[in-house]
């Protein structure tokens, strides 16, 4: 009989079973990358015109396409809240039990595949802001900076995700949790400047952890001052993660007692 | 290796909030000697998941302790995780994998090196005819496929012979693929492992296991071989109707069902037209006290009826004279 294996092989096979299927599923990938670049054409050349966003910005494109990114991976990692669900749900979690797969493993193969997914459907959103008319002028440690914020925010949310799935007891129900998630960039300054909100609202939009991952993405990509609103956005992306992981591990306790 | 595979003692399990609890096992106690096939055999709701669920270190009993490859399910849960596989109600393979993958995904999982893997799933899908269908995506399969490879990939890891766990394998597949996995199982049996599964069908009890534990209310309401129980519940039945009272007294004391409303009498028999001749030449030798006649099945409510008395009464609710209520449509001939 072969050794027990450990925890990195099992992340390592679960995460190559979550690339298979997502690779299948191409619906789900193809809506995925489709909604946030719609949003994105949407913004541009219909509300585009009549937004003001000051004098700082060439044009409307340059302003929105740090809250689309973040948009793409709000929803690109939705679907992983419905893949730990429907695990949940079936005999999957189980047999992988009865294998003694530990839920660290089974999380970060999903988390991890949720990671390339996004990474591949960011790279296309942001190919599709260039051919019309977004203009980085990131110097190499900016773009460095973009893709660390990025990535970071991409796995929180990920993990957030994941952990939403364990929470409903539906694939239904996990898909309608993450609606609330994708909202977030909404009442923040990714579409319009939150001064342009009512007074009640600046509060929330100013100290939501969207907001300074959007102001650290727009000052890198184009080389304004950002102060400490990559920090900020670190901050907030680690310590989403820490209470995903967390809260996680706690869930999959109890589906599983 | 311990002679005894699997045992528990007095497990209990209750679900639901603490202030009203739902008994699920009520004193469960089991043995299984190496090599045994045992079937659980009980209605939805008996206990019989629960069960497995426990045995499989699944979840925790309330009390109680089992032993599963002389390992404790609890204490040293991780070995028997080692030494058993298990194939659940609901099918644990990706449907939008295909077979060979699946098979090497857990192959995998158990500690096999990728080249092994290979090798060790290459070899289930030709023990289970899914050879052809390997590099099909899991959800082109059908019912019957999905199942075996769902058992297959149970296997994949665990020493043999091992200890199997197969909670209700063919609720759900058509005649054919139950008689393919039957196959399966016997097959397993004849390599010398250990299986307790679980089914709601007598017949497949019947058929498969040497020893069969009758599950209700979680608890073992009777056990023994299927001959046994066999002895103890006749598994067909003469329903005959009877031109008149006469005969109908005359016969009541032989006969395991009564009906006094319609005169309907029935009588043990073991289901062959041999049996049933002779049956009806001997108590109807003039040819004029049996109107109709039809063979019965016994269902598995009607060893139930029969086995557990208390609970006979609950299930007929009414007193309309029959001690048994058919709940198939019986075999007319």
């Amino acid at each position: 009989m072969s050794d027990a294996p450990g925890v990195l092989t099992h992340a390592a096979v679960m995460t190559g079973r979550s690339l298979r299927i997502s690779r299948r599923n191409l619906d789900a990938m193809i809506t995925a990358m489709m909604l946030p670049i719609m949003l994105m054409l949407i913004f541009v050349y219909f509300f585009g015109g009549a937004i003001e966003t000051g004098t700082a910005y060439d044009s409307y494109v340059m302003y929105v396409v740090p809250g689309v990114l973040l948009l793409c991976a709000g929803f690109g990692s939705a679907t992983t809240a419905v893949a730990v669900s429907e695990d949940m749900k079936g005999g999957i979690i189980d047999r992988l039990r009865s294998l003694d797969v530990g839920g660290a493993p089974v999380l970060a193969g999903h988390v991890v595949a949720s990671t390339v997914r996004n990474l591949v459907s960011t790279t296309l959103v942001f190919g599709v802001a260039l051919l019309i008319g977004f203009r980085p002028a990131a110097s190499l440690g900016g773009w460095l900076a973009v893709a660390g914020v990025l990535l970071a925010y991409i796995v929180a949310l990920s993990w957030i995700s994941a952990a939403i799935g364990l929470l409903a007891r539906t694939p239904e129900a996990a898909g309608g949790f993450t609606f609330f998630m994708s909202f977030l960039p909404y009442p923040s300054s990714a579409f319009v400047p939150v001064d342009s909100m009512p007074g009640w609202l600046h509060g929330f939009a100013d100290h939501q952890p969207i907001t300074p991952a959007i102001e650290a993405l727009r000052g890198l990509l184009l080389a304004q001052p950002v102060g400490n609103a990559p920090w900020i956005a670190l901050a907030w992306a680690a310590g989403i993660l820490a209470v995903a992981i967390g809260l996680s591990g706690v869930l999959f306790r109890i589906r599983t007692a | 290796m311990p002679e005894t595979m699997i045992e528990a003692h007095g497990l209990t399990k209750s679900y639901g909030k603490p202030s009203d609890p739902v008994r699920v096992l009520d004193g469960l106690g089991l043995q299984v000697p190496r090599g045994e096939v045992f079937a659980l055999l009980g209605p939805n709701g008996a206990g019989k998941t629960t069960t497995v669920r426990i045995l499989a270190t699944l979840t925790t009993a309330d009390s109680g302790t089992a032993r599963v490859a002389g390992f404790d399910v609890v204490a040293d849960r991780h070995r028997v995780r080692r030494a058993i596989s298990l194939t659940g109600q609901f099918a644990a393979v990706d449907a939008t994998q295909t077979g060979e993958e699946n098979l090497r995904m857990t192959a995998r999982l158990t500690g096999l090196s990728r080249s092994h893997a290979k090798h060790r799933a290459a070899e289930l899908l030709e023990r289970f005819g899914l050879t052809e269908a390997a590099r099909r995506q899991v959800r082109t399969y059908s019912g019957g496929m999905r199942r075996r490879l769902d058992l297959a990939a149970g296997l994949v890891g665990s020493p043999e012979p091992g200890v199997f766990f197969l909670d209700e394998p063919t609720t759900g597949l058509d005649p054919r693929s139950r008689r393919e996995l039957w196959q399966v199982v016997r097959d397993l049996a004849d390599g010398g492992a250990t299986v307790l599964l679980t089914t709601q069908y007598l017949e497949e009890a019947d058929r498969l296991a040497d020893h069969i534990a009758v599950l209700n209310g979680g608890r073992a309401v009777a056990e023994g071989s299927p001959e046994t129980l066999k002895a103890r519940f006749p598994g067909h039945r003469l329903d005959l109707v009877l031109t008149g009272r006469e005969a109908y007294l005359r016969l009541a004391a032989r006969a395991v069902h009564h009906s006094p409303g319609t005169l309907t009498l029935g009588l043990p028999t073991d289901g062959t037209a041999a049996h049933a001749r002779a049956l009806l030449d001997e108590i109807d030798p003039h040819r004029t006290d049996v109107e109709r006649f039809s063979v019965h099945s016994a269902s598995l409510d009607d060893v139930f009826l029969a086995l557990t008395g208390e609970t006979a009464e609950e299930a007929a609710g009414e007193t309309t004279g029959e001690t048994t209520e058919p709940t198939e449509e019986p075999t007319h001939v």
